[in-house]
């Protein structure tokens, strides 16, 4: 059985991947999966799940770019150098006349 | 000799030869995660080695190396399970699991000691030595569950009974038998134990090996 | 080559990586397999020229942290065959290939590992310059295979410290150890120059155009020399090359060409350890094949 492997390296972290290890069972999978990702304390826990219960998506189509519900779908930078010419606050803006 | 120092020094040198034993499969044993986690077992066995030599040292006015390499062969006190050369995986893995099962047991009676020092130490490897009981009865359950496994551990613990048994004193051997045989479940023979005066041929050749490189330069030479 | 090949090459050249999911070419998925398996195969071969030692270390710490080396070794060659498997060639036909002497291992273990000096020398030097190429690796174009090199570049420097460390106890010891040393980098420094390879072109290595590694053979070699003459030199070692010198104007190391005909034979299993060290593998391999087969019966 293949086991993906996800390590935690020090309390509050998210658990990130590590890679994977092969075993007979979830129970060797535990004693090579400690030593081959925690036995230098690089660990403080480790997620093991077999690699078929991984569900994997990989297709995020966007077709019609529905940019507003990312950070480069706003234009800020124009528009707030009108409003503060508009107030006449250009001036006191940070950075000055950038 | 004080009873303690015998004492120490008899499970160092358990600790320590097994160690060395164990870590002859270090790059060649059955499957690669196997390799790294018998491998790591090894360090752990070196490693109680040297406590328990640093606290015999203490006492002796030596140093750990000097009680681990420079004494002869007559006065190393190891229990002759952990002297045999057994390189196949069977006879390996019943005598990691007969080991454990029985320093469990030690190291349970040590813990107890009105000795500080040593029940202190007892309690550290026992810690350790609970990720190598869970390895050996891993690795017991998985060979009891084949035709083949079964009769390749049943051979090879009837083979290294006798010297099991010569790992603890007369008081704890009852308990050893018990807990095996309840494993097993089968009752073993009543056996003559091979104690730890005995010095098996192989021991000469695993110091003989181990103090190769060290011996090669006057004593105090710097490694 | 057709447009999807073409447009895969442009995407990888340009510093983009790969999945195991994704379309691969087929050229590039064959050549990523007999490289990793070739890295996998060395770290385990790797482990021959020094695991006897272990038994011979002379204090306990020595023997500890040369066991740790070793194992971390064979955790390395666990890891990378991981890789060449979901590439599609499974670890036992990797291993079957390497004992019948069809695939190859790194050229330094082809040979034989004589006194305590070498140990010292092969965790010093010989993990100095895989570290080199391993470091090349980290941008692999193939991110699986790229992810993996973090940690064993992690793990490979603590050998280059306990190297040293075994280097420098030695050489302030006795005039014997001392020479020890000397002698070992003697026979070392041969195999050492043809570690990274003949100085073929990047851009006519398939390994750099499809960007399995980053860096040319001779762009690695430099890297080694510039970092590690210097350290052998301080501590009154000599090199066994009278012509190796830096020229100080282009800042590149000059040195007598090495034999590429031998490192040629060396990795062709013509080494003066080869035989002997793929017979014991495929001896220990046949001794524990029941193992697997209990191991198995019992999963499957």
């Amino acid at each position: 059985m293949i086991f993906e492997v996800f390590r935690q390296e020090r309390k509050g972290q998210p658990f990130q991947h590590a890679g994977s290890v092969a075993a007979p069972d979830e129970r060797f999978a535990e004693i090579y999966a400690r030593e081959q990702y925690g036995r230098r304390q690089e660990s403080i826990a480790l997620w093991l799940v077999p690699r078929s219960a991984v569900h994997e998506i990989a297709e995020f189509p966007d077709e019609f770019e529905m940019k507003y519900r990312r950070v480069d779908g706003y234009s800020i930078k124009a528009r707030l150098r009108e409003a503060r010419e508009r107030a006449g606050t250009l001036e006191m803006a940070p950075g000055g006349e950038s | 000799m004080s009873e303690r120092t015998d004492l120490l020094l008899s499970i160092a040198d358990d600790e320590l030869v097994l160690g060395w034993r164990n870590s002859e499969w270090t790059g060649i044993a059955p499957f690669l995660e196997e390799d790294v986690a018998f491998s790591s077992i090894a360090q752990n066995e070196i490693g109680h080695a040297r406590a328990l030599y640093e606290l015999a040292a203490a006492e002796l006015g030596t140093t750990a190396d000097e009680l681990a390499f420079d004494r002869s062969p007559a006065e190393y006190r190891c229990a002759p399970l952990v002297q045999l050369r057994k390189l196949e995986w069977a006879r390996t893995i019943a005598r990691h699991w007969l080991y454990e099962t029985a320093d469990e047991i030690r190291l349970a009676a040590l813990r107890a000691s009105d000795d500080p020092e040593i029940a202190g130490i007892a309690a550290k490897m026992d810690r350790e030595e609970a990720y190598h009981r869970m390895h050996a009865e891993m690795w017991v359950e998985r060979l009891l569950s084949s035709d083949e496994g079964r009769a390749r551990l049943n051979e090879a613990v009837d083979e290294l009974w006798p010297y099991a048994l010569g790992v603890l004193d007369d008081g704890l051997r009852p308990e050893l038998r018990s807990r095996v045989e309840r494993r097993l479940g089968r009752a073993l023979p009543d056996v003559e134990p091979v104690s730890r005066d005995v010095h098996e041929a192989e021991l000469a050749e695993l110091l003989e090996e181990m103090t190769m490189v060290r011996r090669s330069a006057p004593a105090g030479a710097r490694w | 080559m057709d447009t999807r090949t073409q447009e895969f090459l442009e995407y990888v050249q340009s510093g983009g990586q790969v999945e195991t999911t994704d379309w691969m070419p087929d050229e590039y998925r064959a050549r990523l397999i007999k490289f990793i398996e070739m890295h996998g195969n060395s770290e385990l071969m790797g482990v021959l020229p020094e695991r006897d030692w272990i038994l011979r270390a002379p204090t306990l710490q020595r023997k500890l942290a040369l066991t740790a080396k070793i194992q971390d070794e064979v955790g390395h060659a666990q890891l990378i065959y991981r890789v060449v498997e979901d590439l599609g060639k499974p670890r036992s036909a990797c291993l079957d290939d390497l004992v019948s002497g069809k695939a190859k291992f790194h050229n330094v273990f082809h040979y034989p590992t004589r006194t305590w000096g070498d140990v010292g020398v092969i965790a010093w030097l010989v993990d100095a310059a895989a570290i080199v190429s391993q470091k090349a690796l980290l941008k692999c174009s193939y991110a699986p295979y790229a992810r993996i090199m973090k940690k064993i570049c992690w793990e490979e420097s603590f050998h280059i410290l306990h190297g040293r460390d075994v280097i420098l106890a030695l050489v302030t010891g006795t005039d014997e150890q001392f020479e020890l040393v000397q002698e070992a980098l003697d026979r070392w420094w041969e195999p050492l120059m043809h570690f990274h390879g003949n100085p073929i072109p990047a851009d006519e290595d398939p390994m750099y155009v499809w960007r399995i590694k980053s860096q040319g053979n001779e762009a690695a070699r430099q890297e080694f020399l510039d970092g590690y003459v210097p350290q052998i030199r301080e501590l009154g070692l000599t090199i066994p090359d009278p012509a190796l010198r830096k020229d100080e104007e282009t800042g590149v190391w000059r040195f007598t060409e090495p034999d590429w005909e031998k490192l040629r034979a060396v990795v062709t299993g013509h080494g003066p350890a080869s035989e002997e060290r793929l017979a014991f593998r495929r001896l220990s391999r046949e001794d524990v094949a029941w193992v697997e087969q209990v191991v198995l019966a019992e999963a499957a």
